[in-house]
């Protein structure tokens, strides 16, 4: 946790390389290189298929806005209203994120319009990725 | 399982419910099992399985004074106690025990007693989600919801209707939190909690507890109340992270336990007398219609809407007032599973005449797990 409270990932060590890639300004997701399958969040094995044959590859950072919420209540770090966002990638699959760069209200936001992919540095060892309206 | 082979014998909610600070979390446990002990004619020596969740099985077995031969201690989140009927009925029908007590105590509201959240934290939601400032139910257990609204054009009039409809069957029950009457007005000029959430949209926080004691059906014929008998059962999980539900107008989990029940039990969804649905929020109603497949995909807005699970409606659903208006102590499946047990009865505040099959449907986490428990008074 940061001082203000909010909550801090804590990699382990197979997810270690996604915050790497997120500290490196890259957004990294998994591919199987038995059935082709892409996944997230990360682990060293195929959830479709259970092979461990898997690669780490940087994805496009473009995705679409998939849902939405515009939370009124507080949250440590946060200053409400702000949206809780679920980003579709280009690649498939979805990840939870913030929409910064765009006002907070339901105008603003449109279900499915296209998004990409930002950092936000939150301490020396961990940068998060954000989603902001594709330019 | 053989269907009816297991009865709910003793069914009872705590002495009191609401707000309860001067009980901590086991005593409201204590106190709901006691309750049902005597609702059945039985006493804490005819007790040789236990089960419960969010809270420690074996703590709350000495608490009790039981010494079981069958302890389940399955923990994911409030249809927990779906997923203890289910296993109860399978470990009785197994011998594994004969008579097992399923409670449930909770200081939801006032957290007496009480070690922490009602189920584990998950690992990567604390490294995937939190850090985007989810916190509680309303932040996370909604976002599925606009997506829901954008392909099949479910309106927040509709959202409102499933908290007016609730509300009009918590005005039987003298027990529920919340019993006057509210328009759909009063539900979107309510407070915004997590748009397009607001208030009344959003369940109860309160404190309570309910028990249930089951036994073979044969034992069943011989206790003072009417046999509930476990007709069909169902159970599954997806996963603890809202952000990757499979689909997110559809509970993966709602399906697969839904299915299994209705197959289990024999029955087609003509057959359904009367329907709980788990209501933590206003949009798993209308997610369970669907699911269950009482309705198709994007119909269960309009036909909630429309009048059909109120009184005197097809379908009469959450008629205790449901989470959103009867009580929520945070694992509320337990409630619904005490409304089904009361219709079956025929002691319902809110009585379904005539009503020989009821379905409970309950959530666990946000879509994390699901149960579904078919019961019926027809032996
Ligand atoms: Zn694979």
């Amino acid at each position: 946790m940061s001082s203000d409270g909010r909550v801090i990932p804590v990699p382990t060590p197979e997810t270690q390389h996604y915050w790497d890639g997120a500290k490196a300004g890259e957004l990294r997701l998994q591919r199987c290189t038995d059935c082709g399958h892409i996944y997230f969040p990360p682990r060293p094995f195929c959830p479709t298929c259970g092979s461990r044959a898997v690669e780490v590859f940087t994805a496009s950072g473009r995705g679409r806005l998939f849902s939405y919420v515009i939370n009124h209540l507080p949250s440590p770090g946060f200053t409400p209203p702000f949206a809780i966002a679920v980003v579709e990638l280009e690649e498939g699959p979805r990840l939870m994120s913030n929409i910064v760069g765009c006002p907070q209200t339901p105008e603003a936001l449109q279900i499915d319009m296209p998004l990409e992919v930002t950092f936000e540095r939150l301490t020396d060892e961990i940068t998060l990725p954000q989603f902001k309206p594709a330019t | 399982m053989q269907r009816n082979s297991v009865a709910i014998v003793g069914a009872a909610e705590s002495t009191h419910m609401g707000k309860l600070p001067e009980m901590a979390q086991i005593q409201i446990h204590a106190d709901s099992a006691l309750n049902a002990l005597a609702d059945c004619g039985l006493t804490i020596k005819d007790i040789d399985g236990v089960a419960t969740a969010g809270h420690n099985a074996v703590e709350l077995a000495h608490y009790m004074g039981i010494t079981p031969t069958w302890v389940d201690g399955t923990s994911v989140g409030g249809c927990s106690f779906m997923l203890h009927v289910r296993h109860a009925a399978a470990a009785i029908e197994a011998g594994l025990c004969t008579t097992a007590l399923i409670p449930h105590g909770e200081s939801g509201r006032h957290w007496i007693g009480r070690h922490g959240p009602s189920i584990f934290p998950s690992l990567f939601q604390m490294q995937f989600e939190q850090p985007y400032g989810v916190t509680r139910p309303p932040t996370m257990f909604t976002i599925p919801v606009m997506r829901y609204m954008t392909d099949y054009g479910l309106t927040e009039e509709q959202l409102a209707m499933v908290a007016v409809t609730q509300r009009e069957w918590a005005g039987f029950h003298p027990r529920a939190s919340f019993r006057d009457p509210i328009t759909v007005d009063d539900v979107l000029d309510s407070k915004m909690i997590c748009y397009p959430f607001r208030l009344l949209m959003c369940c109860l926080v309160t404190d309570g507890g309910g028990a249930l004691i089951l036994t073979s059906a044969d034992r069943a014929k011989d206790f003072p109340t009417k046999p509930v008998y476990i007709r069909g059962t169902g159970e599954s999980a997806e996963t603890p992270l809202i952000s990757q539900m499979s689909d997110f107008t559809s509970s993966r989990a709602f399906r697969v336990a839904g299915s299994t029940a209705f197959e289990a039990a024999g029955i087609s969804h003509g057959d359904v007398d009367h329907l709980m649905i788990y209501d933590a929020f206003a949009h798993l109603p209308i997610y369970g219609l669907e699911d269950l497949g009482f309705v198709g995909r994007g119909e269960a807005g309009a036909f909630i809407a429309e009048g059909n699970t109120r009184l005197g409606g097809q379908l009469p659903m959450n008629t205790n007032g449901g989470g959103l208006s009867y009580m929520h102590s945070g694992m509320y499946g337990m409630y619904a599973l005490q409304e089904g047990v009361r219709q079956m009865r025929g002691t319902s505040p809110a009585q379904v005449e005539g009503a020989e099959i009821s379905v409970v449907h309950g959530v666990g986490g946000m879509f994390a797990a699901s149960g579904t428990i078919v019961m019926t008074n027809v032996a």
